[in-house]
């Protein structure tokens, strides 16, 4: 089957792979209707991301239909049209049966690697380096989607794919960060980052009864479409002063809640951000925390900060002494996709949760270098290329 | 030319990494093959049966032991080398070319849990690759070990 691989830092190809087959008996093969570039990806290609070999397929947000089912599958049949959550979770171990699905103990086959690097593993995700788990990606023909039952989920038939394809990362990522941020009505929450986890986060906020959401990023088409289909303020950090704006809306207090949608290639104006910049370009820290840095900062004391932005080692200049002394809660994670997904299709169902805007683009497989080039460079608006391995929909 | 150089940061950086963790146990190495290796498993001890299989096979080189876990976490297995199991290189080399005597127990631990809890041992995609490249090779060789290695 042909599938995207990452060839090297900065290089994508299309590529013939085997096809996937059922390894375990609580598998599912599902092919492939629609898959979407994630910011995620953005940090694998740029080489940030450890343990990536040449010829690895990558993607982890998508949708198909299960074409093969393994005999110890349950829930599932050939035919179901599913979303698939991009973590995989096993739904027994004790992180699972707490609704933690992304620290899964069972589902990442290669945990020496992520201990060594941050003392635990988390659980696997597609297509997202052998420390991740190793597990093939699915901007592919078919992809293997191991314990089914818990990570793949009906997707209600008046709902279109497109719509649907965002419940598999990005939409339950960004309500993670409003639901484990502690958004609460009456809240005020900045959300850094106008990418798709960003706008499903301040949309996330607003659901959960925040009065207030302002939405910082610098690229205008993004901004607008923040303020158009989210209902959110924005801010453009570029032609302000980010701490003070948000002084300036908060009543001087700043926000109670400030989730970070960036990760570790932030843009940024000042020279910490050209010494970030340099730093990472030797490898001498992995991370630029530009965005996490300055949501620390903003946020009002007692508040609450959580990282949705990816990162992968060690920081520099990370302001403990602001995070302590305003008795700030700080918490990060990997999406527990599980815990959300079927609330969300509900809610996409009833038109409470838009997400097909973010789809500005789509592209067939063959077109994928392409895409993730637009995505990557913002060309053209990108917010979000679909990818279609079966070819550009009608 | 760029981009060569930062694929070569980007392996040397992993290597770099796990030279160092590989080294910083060296001090404390003495003790280690007698260590108990633990995981916790999300069964009550009640309902926690026989010895599982990827255990049972290591029996003649392990002593096995079982606790309740706190908070109602489920059942603590631990098992450590005894005997002639004891025996074996515990340094960077052994344990790069999978000859320490720890990796197989760890690997059996987690097996057991997973086997426990889920019914089944998730297996990686195969084949891993299709391209076969120097610095893919050095991930190759980790994640061949990663099963075993890793702390416990
Ligand atoms: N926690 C998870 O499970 C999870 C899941 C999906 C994505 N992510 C991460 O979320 C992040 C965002 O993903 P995305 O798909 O929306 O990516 P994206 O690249 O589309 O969006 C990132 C946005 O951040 C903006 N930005 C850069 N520097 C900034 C700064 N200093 N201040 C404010 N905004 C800034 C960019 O202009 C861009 O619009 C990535 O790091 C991704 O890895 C995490
Ligand atoms: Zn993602
Ligand atoms: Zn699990």
């Amino acid at each position: 089957m042909k599938a995207l691989c990452w060839e090297g830092v900065n290089e994508l190809s299309v590529e013939d792979v085997p096809d996937p087959e059922l390894r375990n008996d609580q598998d599912v093969i599902v092919k492939v209707s629609a898959g979407t570039t994630c910011g995620s990806d953005l940090h694998l290609i740029g080489g940030y991301i450890p343990a990536m070999r040449a010829g690895d397929v990558i993607g982890h947000e998508f949708l198909g239909e299960i074409v093969e089912v393994g005999p110890g599958v349950r829930r599932h049949k050939v035919g179901d049209r599913v979303v698939v959550c991009s973590f995989v979770g096993c739904g027994r171990c004790w992180y699972c049966a707490n609704d933690l699905w992304s620290l899964c103990d069972n589902s990442n086959t290669n945990p020496g690697i992520t201990q060594a690097m941050w003392g635990y593993e988390p659980g696997a995700v597609f297509g997202y380096s052998h420390a991740m788990g190793g597990l093939r990606g699915s901007h592919a023909e078919y992809v293997r989607v191991p314990f089914a039952d818990y990570g793949a989920f009906p997707v209600p038939d008046e709902v279109d794919d497109v719509s649907a394809l965002f419940a598999s990362d990005s939409a339950p990522t960004g309500w993670m960060g409003a639901d484990l941020g502690g958004v609460r009505p009456g809240d005020v929450v900045a959300v850094w980052g106008c990418g798709a986890v960003g706008q499903m986060a301040a949309r996330a906020a607003m659901l959960l009864g925040a009065e207030r959401v302002v939405c910082i990023d610098r690229f205008p088409e993004r901004l607008a479409m923040t303020r158009q289909h989210i209902g959110a303020e924005t801010i453009d950090y570029t032609e302000t002063d980010v701490g003070a704006e948000l002084r300036e809306l908060t009543g001087g207090r700043g926000p109670d809640v400030c989730i970070e949608a960036v990760g570790m290639e932030a843009h940024g104006t000042g020279p910490d951000y050209a010494y970030d910049q340099a730093k990472q370009q030797l490898r001498l820290h992995t991370d630029r925390p530009t965005a996490v840095r300055e949501a620390i900062y903003s946020c009002r004391k007692g508040g609450s900060v959580f990282v949705l932005g990816v990162f992968g080692g060690a920081v520099d200049k990370f302001p403990l002494g602001a995070l302590m002394n305003k008795g700030l809660t700080l918490r990060g994670a990997q999406m527990h996709g599980q815990r959300y997904i079927p609330m969300l299709l509900d809610r996409i169902a009833k038109g409470e949760l838009s997400t097909r805007h973010l789809a500005t683009h789509e592209m067939s497989l063959d077109e994928a270098p392409t895409a993730y080039d637009m995505f990557k460079h913002k060309k053209d608006g990108c917010v979000r290329a679909v990818i279609r391995p079966g070819g550009a929909a009608a | 030319m760029k981009r060569a150089f930062v694929a070569a940061a980007v392996v040397a950086g992993v290597g770099a990494g796990l030279v160092r963790r590989l080294r910083s146990r060296a001090a404390s190495r003495q003790d280690d093959l007698s260590r108990w290796l633990v995981v916790t498993v999300n069964v009550p001890p009640e309902r926690f049966g026989e010895t599982p299989e990827p255990l049972a096979r290591l029996k003649d080189h392990i002593e096995i032991r079982t606790a309740p876990a706190p908070g109602g976490k489920g059942t603590e297995l631990a098992a450590r080398l005894c005997g002639n199991g004891r025996t074996g290189g515990t340094g960077p080399i052994a344990r790069l070319s999978g000859n320490d005597p720890r990796q197989p127990v760890r690997e059996a631990l987690r097996e057991a849990k997973s086997l426990i809890e889920t019914g089944e041992i998730m297996k990686p995609d195969a084949p891993p690759t299709t391209r076969s490249t120097p610095g893919g090779k050095l991930v190759g060789l980790v994640t061949r070990r990663a099963s075993g290695e890793g702390r416990l």
